[in-house]
């Protein structure tokens, strides 16, 4: 059973791309455009990563990230932060929050998949 | 038995216990345990007012007058009640200016005049000498009644004794021998004599021991107490007149006069001045002598009524004279130690007044009248003598010598012309003349040398003539005609009653005339004189002297040297006793050793004081002031010196408006801080905003660029779109960047415009053209509305043209997917052209109106594709319409599209090209 995993992103063309390279490396993908879009797609079906952008309309990656970790039953969902915001509080903020790992944009696409195989293997 | 020899010998031994006390008083003086430093001595030692005067005379006095010797102990006592108020001030005056006389202290007070120092010497002791005499007089005769033991007689009068068997001759030189042996012991700073003032107040309260002694005896002895004795009295025939005032004590005013008189004298007499402020240990001592002093005055005379009434009733009337009762009675009685004592006592009441009143005077004619002289008689060229303080001694010794010498000269010329009491009197009179300069001084700023001088000369003048010369004339020196007739026989000068004054007594005739002259001409001239700069100095210095906290340094300038100041004062008080002065001094300023000091104008007035205290303010000034290069302070540096105060003040007040301007730009500042501040905050959400939006495109570029790179197997199908993707992304990060550039130089005000005059509607229409292309790709219609009109305005067609493709491309957007219609109207407005640009689209929440023209706000109307743009066009093309004085703004409704409309001014856009 490949592993599933959500992106959840606003920009058109990075969720062609992420699409592409987790589909290439044999992952289950699903797509959310929004903050809310992507809760209830966890809520349908817990993913087991979800690749979180902060600036989401709707609901910030910050707030789905505080609900998926405020919900016992997805305690197993892995959460990577993805953000054009590389600010240093971010970064903190995004893992108090219990974000798993941080990647910025503009990311290195061989590092990105590192990660997130990192993650689904720990 | 009285012999010679037991009286002799009694006297002797009283002098030496004087002798001891004075001794030991210096002894614990120089060890620093005073035993005068307490009220009572104080007290004590100012009793020395009682002089023989009192001892024997009161009571002569009251033989003739009755309760007539009253008024010379009730003004003194009226005069306690205002200790506090004048006495402690002349206290402070002279501390703080060592002064030692009361020339020095008049002297001081008008400018350190040396002239008036001198005339105040020259009064005191003209005034004061036969004071003096009346006590020697008073001894001899006391000597050579008892001589005469146990026959009670006078001694034989008329007969001239030959010079050499003179008993007052021998009084006069042993009375100079023993104030010489402890008056002048050696030269004091500050003048102060411990051990003669603890002598004196011995003296006092022996003479007072004697005194009540005798009254005891006499009231309890001879009769049985007060009643008794003045139950016999009341026989004698002239009683009701010596107990009654107004007729045999002289009339009321007589009183009044005698009270005045006697209440200035205690304050200048000199030897009153010596004891009660030079040697003046502790200020605060004086609130014992207030009422000390007058309880002693009340108690040695209690027993002068008893004394008097008891010698008219036992001896024969007109056998001896009234003042020698206090001696004659136990006499009479043969109570031989009794008697002894009285003579003791009255030796004490004479040597007391003599002892210190030639100290006082000795001081004065050394400081004021002698050094002066000698100062300035160039040949002596005594600023070049090594040491002085022999000299000085000296001087003080031949004064005391010459003043009992003169005493005695004056006894033997007119000793018996006149009554005790009234010698007394004409002394008071004489020392009066201090009043107004003194009084005048201390409380009276305005007081000049000028009137000073003028007032005391025609005081003294006129006491002279009302008093002194009248007294010559009894004593068979001047024709009686000079009183009786006046001189020349001029009747409105008759010395008694001038200018026909009559029904006055001598003393109060004399008062008048001569208190009237002095005052009047000292307030007289001093209001239409002039006060120099140090004599004003002085003045305050004396007026406010319980103001001023510290030393009062006059204003001075000028360069000294250490050691010359040092050397100098060196001369006078020898070279040990200066350096430890001035090593006190230093030591006052936290300095380690005298070697450190500075001559500055403290250091000078310090040396000046020291010296002052030796030789006399006026004297010092002369001396100091010849090793002082002292610059002499004219009325044009007094100005600058104000001037330079009234500038510092003008500065202060700069100041003050500085500050205050400070503050206020303080606070602009903090307001401009916080301003930066938050402009910085934004500054920074703006760069950050900045790059997030820049990372978007790059994102994307990089994330396809090395899909195509890691993945050459990719068909061409798949490879073309997402180059295509990067081909766009690039595009978008170029417009960003260009438009991020842009929005920058217009904010900042530096951005480029080309003006020109232009016709709106052509500009419309290029833009229509350039945007026809997206127009056919988005399928949406255009509709044109313009008028066949406008007015040209002045713009920059490139700038226009850059805000309306940006909203025909919004428009473009943002219209119906499917029936997109976009309207284009321009209208014609009194004073603008408008135009609006309507779509048809989902129209924009009133919630996000606003926001939309915020900088990288993009409003999506869709969930699922992100807008295309930068979120730059709207804020960009508000800050060009608001460039050419116009406005830009939405008019939206959800679902039923939204209008932008922008205006442009007819008026005014000509004034906004730049």
């Amino acid at each position: 059973m490949s592993k599933r995993v959500l992106i959840a992103d606003d920009e058109p063309n990075i969720v062609i791309s992420l699409e592409f390279l987790l589909q290439q490396e044999g992952y289950q993908v699903e797509v959310a455009h929004d903050g809310q879009e992507a809760l209830d797609a966890i809520e349908r079906q817990p993913p087991d990563l979800v690749l979180l952008d902060i600036m989401l309309p709707r609901l910030s990656g910050f707030d789905v990230c505080q609900r998926i970790r405020a919900n016992p039953d997805w305690s197993k969902v892995r959460v990577v932060m993805l953000t054009a915001k590389g600010r240093e509080v971010e970064v903190s903020k995004g893992l108090a929050l219990g974000a798993d790992d941080y990647i910025t944009k503009p990311f290195a696409t061989k590092e990105l998949l590192a990660r997130v195989r990192d993650q689904l293997a720990g | 038995m009285l012999f010679g020899g037991v009286i002799l010998l009694a006297s002797f031994a009283y002098l030496g216990i004087l002798f001891a006390i004075a001794y030991w008083g210096d002894k614990r003086a120089d060890a620093g345990r005073s035993i005068i430093a307490n009220p009572y001595i104080y007290a004590l030692s100012m009793a020395v007012y009682a002089t023989s005067w009192t001892f024997y005379g009161s009571v002569g006095r009251a033989a003739a007058s009755g309760v007539g010797f009253l008024p010379i102990y009730l003004g003194p006592t009226l005069m306690a009640a205002l200790f506090w108020l004048v006495l402690r001030k002349m206290i402070r005056i002279s501390k703080a200016n060592r002064i030692t006389s009361i020339a020095d202290f008049i002297a001081a007070r008008y400018g350190k005049s040396g002239l008036l120092g001198g005339l105040v010497t020259l009064i005191a002791v003209i005034g004061v000498i036969p004071y003096i005499a009346l006590q020697l007089k008073a001894v001899s005769t006391s000597f050579l009644i008892l001589l005469q033991y146990p026959e009670v007689a006078m001694p034989a009068k008329g007969q001239r004794v030959g010079l050499l068997q003179d008993t007052a001759l021998y009084v006069a030189l042993l009375l100079a021998a023993f104030t010489l042996l402890f008056g002048t012991r050696h030269l004091d700073a500050t003048e102060r004599h411990e051990g003669m003032v603890a002598a004196i107040a011995f003296e006092s309260l022996v003479k007072l021991v004697a005194f009540l002694a005798v009254g005891v005896f006499v009231t309890f002895g001879l009769y049985h107490g007060f009643a008794d004795l003045f139950e016999h009295a009341m026989r004698l025939p002239d009683v009701d007149r010596l107990l009654t005032l107004g007729n045999a004590a002289g009339t009321y005013g007589s009183w009044a006069w005698l009270i005045a008189l006697s209440m200035l004298s205690i304050l200048f007499l000199p030897r009153q001045f010596q004891v009660s402020v030079v040697e003046n240990v502790n200020e605060s001592h004086l609130a014992k002598a207030v009422w000390l002093f007058p309880l002693y005055l009340l108690a040695i005379n209690i027993f002068v009524l008893p004394i008097t009434f008891a010698g008219l009733m036992q001896f024969p009337p007109g056998t001896l004279d009234a003042d020698t009762f206090v001696l004659t009675l136990p006499m009479a009685h043969r109570q031989e130690a009794l008697t002894l004592l009285v003579f003791i006592g009255g030796l004490s009441a004479a040597t007391g007044m003599v002892i210190v009143e030639t100290i006082a005077l000795s001081t004065m004619i050394c400081n004021d009248l002698v050094m002066p002289l000698l100062l300035r008689w160039k040949v002596l060229a005594l600023g070049s003598r090594s040491d002085l303080s022999g000299l000085l001694l000296g001087i003080r010794r031949g004064a005391i010598l010459l003043l009992m010498l003169l005493g005695y000269v004056y006894y033997r010329a007119a000793g018996e012309a006149y009554a005790l009491v009234s010698i007394g009197l004409v002394s008071f009179a004489a020392v009066a003349q201090f009043a107004p300069a003194m009084l005048g001084g201390m409380y009276w700023k305005q007081g000049t040398r000028n009137g000073a001088l003028c007032g005391l000369s025609l005081g003294f003048l006129l006491w002279a003539y009302t008093l002194l010369l009248p007294s010559f004339a009894k004593s068979g020196w001047l024709p009686l005609a000079f009183i009786e007739e006046g001189p020349f026989g001029i009747a409105w000068l008759k010395p008694l009653a001038l200018f026909g004054l009559e029904e006055m007594d001598d003393i109060s005739h004399a008062l008048f005339w001569s208190l009237l002259g002095n005052v009047g001409t000292y307030v007289g001239v001093s209001l239409f004189d002039r006060q120099g700069i140090r004599e004003h100095a002085q003045a305050v210095l004396f007026v406010d002297a319980f103001k001023i906290s510290g030393r009062g340094a006059s204003p001075w300038r000028g360069s000294a040297s250490l050691e010359e100041v040092m050397t100098l004062i060196g001369r006078f008080l020898g070279p040990v006793r200066t350096e430890d002065a001035f090593a006190q001094y230093a030591a006052g300023c936290g300095l380690r050793s005298w070697q450190a000091l500075e001559p500055d104008a403290e250091l000078v007035h310090f040396a000046e004081t020291l010296l002052a205290g030796a030789i006399g303010a006026s004297s010092a000034r002369v001396m100091l002031a010849s090793v002082v290069k002292e610059e002499p302070l004219g009325m044009d540096e007094v100005l600058n010196i104000l001037d330079e105060a009234s500038q510092l003040l003008a500065y202060s007040r700069q100041l003050e408006q500085k500050s205050a301007e400070l503050e206020a730009a303080t606070a602009e500042l903090r307001a401009a801080n916080e301003r930066l501040q938050e402009l910085d905050r934004m500054k920074d959400d703006f760069i950050s905003t900045v790059t997030h939006e820049l990372r978007t495109p790059l994102t994307s570029i990089r994330a396809f660029s090395e899909i195509l790179n890691d993945n050459p197997e990719l068909d061409a199908r798949q490879r073309a779109r997402f180059v295509a993707i990067i081909v766009k992304e690039s595009e978008r990060l170029t417009r960003m960047i260009n438009q991020v550039l842009d929005l920058a130089k217009l904010e900042s005000g530096r951005a480029e415009w080309h003006a020109s005059e232009l016709d709106l509607r052509t500009v419309i229409e290029d833009a229509v053209a350039t945007t026809s292309q997206l127009l056919e790709e988005r399928g949406a219609s255009l509709t044109l509305q313009l008028p066949d009109e406008v007015p040209r305005v002045r713009a920059d067609r490139d700038r226009l043209l850059q805000v309306l493709l940006n909203l025909i491309s919004n428009a473009a957007k943002f219209c119906d997917r499917d029936a997109g219609r976009i309207v284009i109207a321009l209208r014609v407005l009194p004073d603008a052209l408008q135009v609006d640009v309507s779509d048809n689209g989902c129209g924009i929440d009133p919630a996000d109106q606003e926001t939309i023209f915020e900088k990288f706000r993009q409003v999506g109307d869709t969930l699922t594709e992100k807008p295309q743009g930068t979120g730059l066009g709207l804020p960009i093309s508000r800050q060009i319409i608001r460039h050419f004085g116009g406005k830009l703004w939405v008019n939206s409704a959800r679902g039923q599209g939204a209008t932008f409309s922008f205006s442009l001014p007819l008026a005014g856009v000509a004034e906004e090209d730049v």
